[in-house]
């Protein structure tokens, strides 16, 4: 394994210098042999981690104090680093800094290794790892920002106070409202804009002629973008050794269910293909569709049309819910015939597209449909269009006319609201399904359109509707009940050395399905 | 002029005669190679053609000028786009191994479409557009136009008109073709102001501070606003108009206004006592208020397709490329006279091709020359070709392309220079 080749080639003494700080850059891979149980250990606990870091990225707004107070915690329960050195000191127990910081680096390894293989993990993983950074990266104290940029030789060069005494007045409207600094008192970089992407999309910066112009506290973009053009190397690089990882035995299978672990079910595992007749969609769309599938669905019947973006989400959804190819074809097409597309133009711009979502044309993937995070996330909806989530993506006005519609009682429209408030769209989905589902208390946590659908199934079928749900499901049903118990078992599991590993692996799945 | 009289059904007869005869395949080629500055560029360059009954062909792709013109025309396409430089020969994708067929480069690209307007214009809707609706793209091109080159410091952009409903934006600049899919995003993000979808009834908010692209921009959209919205758009006349205005002010400022406005009738009053609540509100509210801002940059601020500029392989129709529907030739608007540009009068296929058998004076004198240039037979019908297009009104357009180009080589003549001086210190 490439962690024990190396290891010879460099003195020991250059892991103290790569443990010094609290934030890494990760330039240095591990160098030192570790059992396997260690490695086993580390990569689910990092992996909890970056799940935590999604999670609450989707929960509350990044950096805010809330987000900072739960995800502190999240890495004090995981035993990573997370507060200065000195303040460790003082507690006792537990591991020491020096082995958290080890952990730390190692774990990171080790999940490139199991997330360098495709497009879409990769992206998942370089996400994570940079709202992690980002959140390290913040919370340290100025002194310990600039030697660690020194470290990594990132030197930026202030403007002039001339030049900054030209652009004050665009300055002043640049950057964020209301932080009370004062452009005099600021230092103010100039760096190409491609360096600081994340502060243009926003339009938080000053921008002429190619070059951003950034004050000092906002410094933490550059590095960051710094973080993730290296990490995205890196990621490529190890995707070509991988091979050679991939020939021991021991790794492969974990590695493999640690790659498989971000997205939880998928739900394109059809079981049930061709168990729903097209008769049945309207009346499952009114009692067991989520919202976002409720509305496409209305729309779709109503206009007879809709957008990629729209055909993309809810095609990919009545896929997961056990259309075959032959329906799906049928359906859109004596939909869109009914509109402005004849049956002629519908097999030559849309049955294509459809036969695509399969896998049957094109590279030929079989899409998966997409998650509530794919959704709320992703291609916003824009002028025409009727896909996105319909808490995050709604004026609150039409949200609370639809729901008033769909006969939520007033109670439930303002609790809904408060969650959609806070950002809470998967919560506010979820109080809907509690709402139009009569019941107290969900036992699971909404991640999935599909899994909404499957929920519902379950609530208003009793065990009719079940059998014909994919296996997987049902297994997450069991669990659910002790939903966290089940993780910290998990955990425990891999923490206990000679576990076999495939008691591991489907205690991970198991997981992972909860989180 | 019969510009009108194009008939959908005559466009298998004419396309041969226009990809023959009128085609600026000289300047098309000398756009895509890019001065040949970079090896291979127009080799790895990906065509993709429409043909007679939508019959789609990617992963086209050319060695030589002369290999893409006989290939057009003996196809004839409909329809053609231009998409990205990839690793390899686009013709030739089916034979590398897969994963290593990357598309690497390709201009910044914008596409502004009509139809994105339709909540915003009551004068056409879908496909169609008036010269009162035209302006939206106008005021489009003025705010892009302005921050493509001022705040990203591009200089080589090219405007298209799309043929039917739209105009298409080519950023050309060397850095512009190597963005990153990030970056681009990033950069359409910048610009996109107007967010939501049909469940989204106030599409712009504004925060605190006003960044100075939003600033450069409102300037520009106060300068159409009045005769646009006010006047040919009329939207604070008819009620159903101004409740869709009022739909995006403060509840109480609402009340207020419907109260006003039952007095008043006049489009220019009516958006005065608007502007009026609004410094009004802007002077008492403690939250930021910007709503007659807002209203202006809804009714009137570019609509991107945010998913044509991100992706680096996405096909975008071609400039020169004929609309089937309309007939009309996709042609470069030159800025300069952008305030009078009008896309009806664009030429057809049919009136240009109608123009070539038109007598003209000086007809004779040009044929005495081609006898006597017979034995360069080659020469003659490039020449000729050259001439052809200078016959008919596509002209002015293949000439503005020219300048454009010229830009560009001067730009690129640097870079060889540059280049060559590197190769002589070693």
């Amino acid at each position: 394994m490439q962690f024990i080749s190396r290891q010879k080639k460099l003195g020991p003494h250059s892991q103290t210098e790569i443990y010094g700080q609290l934030v890494q850059f990760y330039g240095q891979p591990p160098l030192e042999n570790i059992s396997l149980s260690e490695f086993e250990t580390f990569a689910v606990e990092r992996l909890k981690l970056l799940k935590s870091v999604e999670n609450l990225g989707v929960s509350y707004v990044k950096l805010s104090e809330q987000y900072n107070n739960k995800l502190h915690h999240e890495l004090k329960n995981l035993n990573f680093p997370y507060k200065s050195e000195t303040e460790d000191r003082k507690s006792q127990t537990g591991p020491s800094e020096h082995e958290k910081r080890r952990k730390d680096h190692i774990s990171h390894f080790i999940l490139r290794l199991a997330y360098c293989q495709t497009e879409d993990l990769r992206r998942w993983f370089i996400q994570q790892e940079v709202d992690l950074f980002r959140y390290r990266f913040t919370d340290l104290p100025p002194e310990q920002k600039l030697e660690l940029l020194q470290k990594n030789n990132l030197q930026y060069h202030a403007i002039s106070a001339e030049e900054k005494k030209a652009l004050s007045g665009k300055l002043v409207h640049s950057s964020y409202g209301g932080s009370g600094i004062k452009v005099e008192d600021q230092d103010f970089y100039k760096v190409p804009f491609q360096d600081a992407l994340d502060l243009v999309r926003a339009r938080k910066v000053y921008l002429k002629a190619g070059y951003v112009y950034i004050p000092q506290q906002d410094i933490v973009t550059i590095v960051l973008n710094d973080f993730r053009t290296r990490l995205s190397k890196a990621l490529a690089l190890t995707a070509r050794s991988l091979p050679a990882v991939h020939s021991d035995e021991r790794l492969q299978p974990l590695l493999n269910h640690l790659s498989h672990a971000y997205v939880g079910q998928d739900y394109s595992i059809q079981k049930n293909v061709g168990k729903i007749s097209l008769e049945q969609i309207d009346s499952l769309s009114g009692k067991s569709f989520p919202l976002c599938m409720r509305q496409l669905h209305q729309n779709l019947r109503e206009n007879h049309h809709l957008r990629h973006g729209g055909r993309m989400q809810y095609g990919l959804f009545l896929k997961g819910i056990g259309l075959s190819l032959e329906q799906a074809l049928q359906f859109w097409r004596s939909e869109f015939i009914r509109g402005k597309v004849d049956a002629d133009k519908f097999d030559k711009a849309y049955a294509y597209s459809i036969r695509h979502m399969f896998g049957k044309e094109g590279k030929r993937t079989d899409y998966t449909p997409y998650s509530c995070m794919k959704v709320i996330l992703s291609n916003p909806p824009s002028q025409g269009d009727h896909h996105g989530c319909p808490f995050r993506h709604s004026d609150p006005e039409l949200l609370k006319q639809k729901l008033q519609f769909y006969k939520v009682s007033p109670s439930g429209i303002s609790q809904i609201l408060e969650l959609v408030k806070g950002m809470h769209y998967q919560l506010a989905c979820q109080k809907y399904f509690e709402l139009t589902h009569n019941i107290e208390d969900t036992t699971f946590s909404l991640n999935h359109p599909n899994q909404y659908f499957i929920e519902s199934q379950k609530v208003l079928g009793g065990g009719k509707d079940i059998k014909r749900e994919t296996d997987t499901p049902q297994r997450s049903q069991e669990n659910s009940g002790r939903g966290s118990t089940a993780a910290r078992e998990a955990a425990a599991a891999a923490a206990n050395a000679p576990q076999h590993l495939a008691e591991i692996t489907e205690d991970l799945d198991s997981f992972f399905q909860d989180a | 002029m019969p510009c009108s009289d194009y008939d959908p059904a005559s466009l298998p007869d004419l396309l041969p005669l226009y990809y023959r005869r009128l085609f600026p395949f000289s300047q098309y080629y000398r756009w895509l190679n890019y001065g040949g500055v970079q090896k291979n560029y127009f080799q790895n360059r990906e065509f993709s053609f429409t043909l007679k009954d939508d019959i789609y062909v990617r992963y086209q792709s050319f060695t030589t000028q002369n290999e893409l013109e006989k290939e057009m025309q003996k196809m004839n396409p409909y329809k053609i786009d231009i998409g990205a430089i990839y690793s390899h020969r686009p013709n030739q994708h089916n034979t590398v191994k897969s994963g290593t067929f990357q598309a690497l480069e390709k201009e910044l690209v914008f596409d502004i479409d009509m139809t994105d307007y339709d909540d915003v214009r009551s004068c056409c809707s879908a496909a169609d557009i008036c010269s009162k609706c035209w302006t939206l793209m106008t005021i489009a091109i003025r705010i892009l136009d302005r921050a493509l080159r001022e705040d990203f410091g591009f200089q080589h952009l090219l405007w298209v008109y799309s043929g039917r409903r739209g105009v298409h934006c080519w950023v050309c600049d060397e850095a512009a073709r190597k963005l990153s899919v990030a970056a681009r995003s990033a950069v359409a993000e910048y610009l996109s102001l107007v967010k939501g979808g049909e469940e989204t009834v106030k599409k712009v908010m504004l925060t605190e501070p006003i960044h100075p692209f939003i600033r450069e921009s409102l300037v520009v959209v106060e300068r159409y606003f009045p005769r646009y919205a006010l006047q040919d758009q009329d939207i604070l006349g008819r009620k159903e108009s101004v409740d869709k205005v009022l739909a995006l002010v403060p509840e109480d400022v609402r009340k207020d206004l419907q109260q006003d406005f039952q007095n008043e009738k006049k489009p220019e009053t009516r958006w005065k006592l608007v502007k009026d609540q609004a410094s009004k509100k802007q002077a008492t509210a403690k939250k930021f208020q910007h709503f007659e801002k807002e209203i202006m940059l809804q009714y009137c601020y570019p609509r991107l397709d945010v998913n044509v500029s991100k992706g680096v392989n996405h096909l975008l129709k071609s400039p020169f490329s004929v609309h089937p529907k309309t007939g009309r030739i996709s042609v470069p608007i030159n800025l300069k006279e952008l305030d009078t540009f009008d896309p009806f009068a664009v030429p057809t296929i049919s009136l240009i091709c109608e123009e070539l058998d038109r007598p003209r004076p000086g007809e004779e004198e040009e044929k005495s020359e081609e006898t006597k240039e017979k034995e360069n037979e080659k020469d003659a019908a490039e020449r000729w070709k050259i001439r052809d297009y200078k016959r008919t009104s596509l002209a002015k357009y293949v000439k503005h392309f020219d300048q454009f180009l010229d830009g560009m080589a001067r730009a690129w003549k640097g870079e060889l220079l540059r280049k060559s001086d590197l190769q002589k210190e070693f």
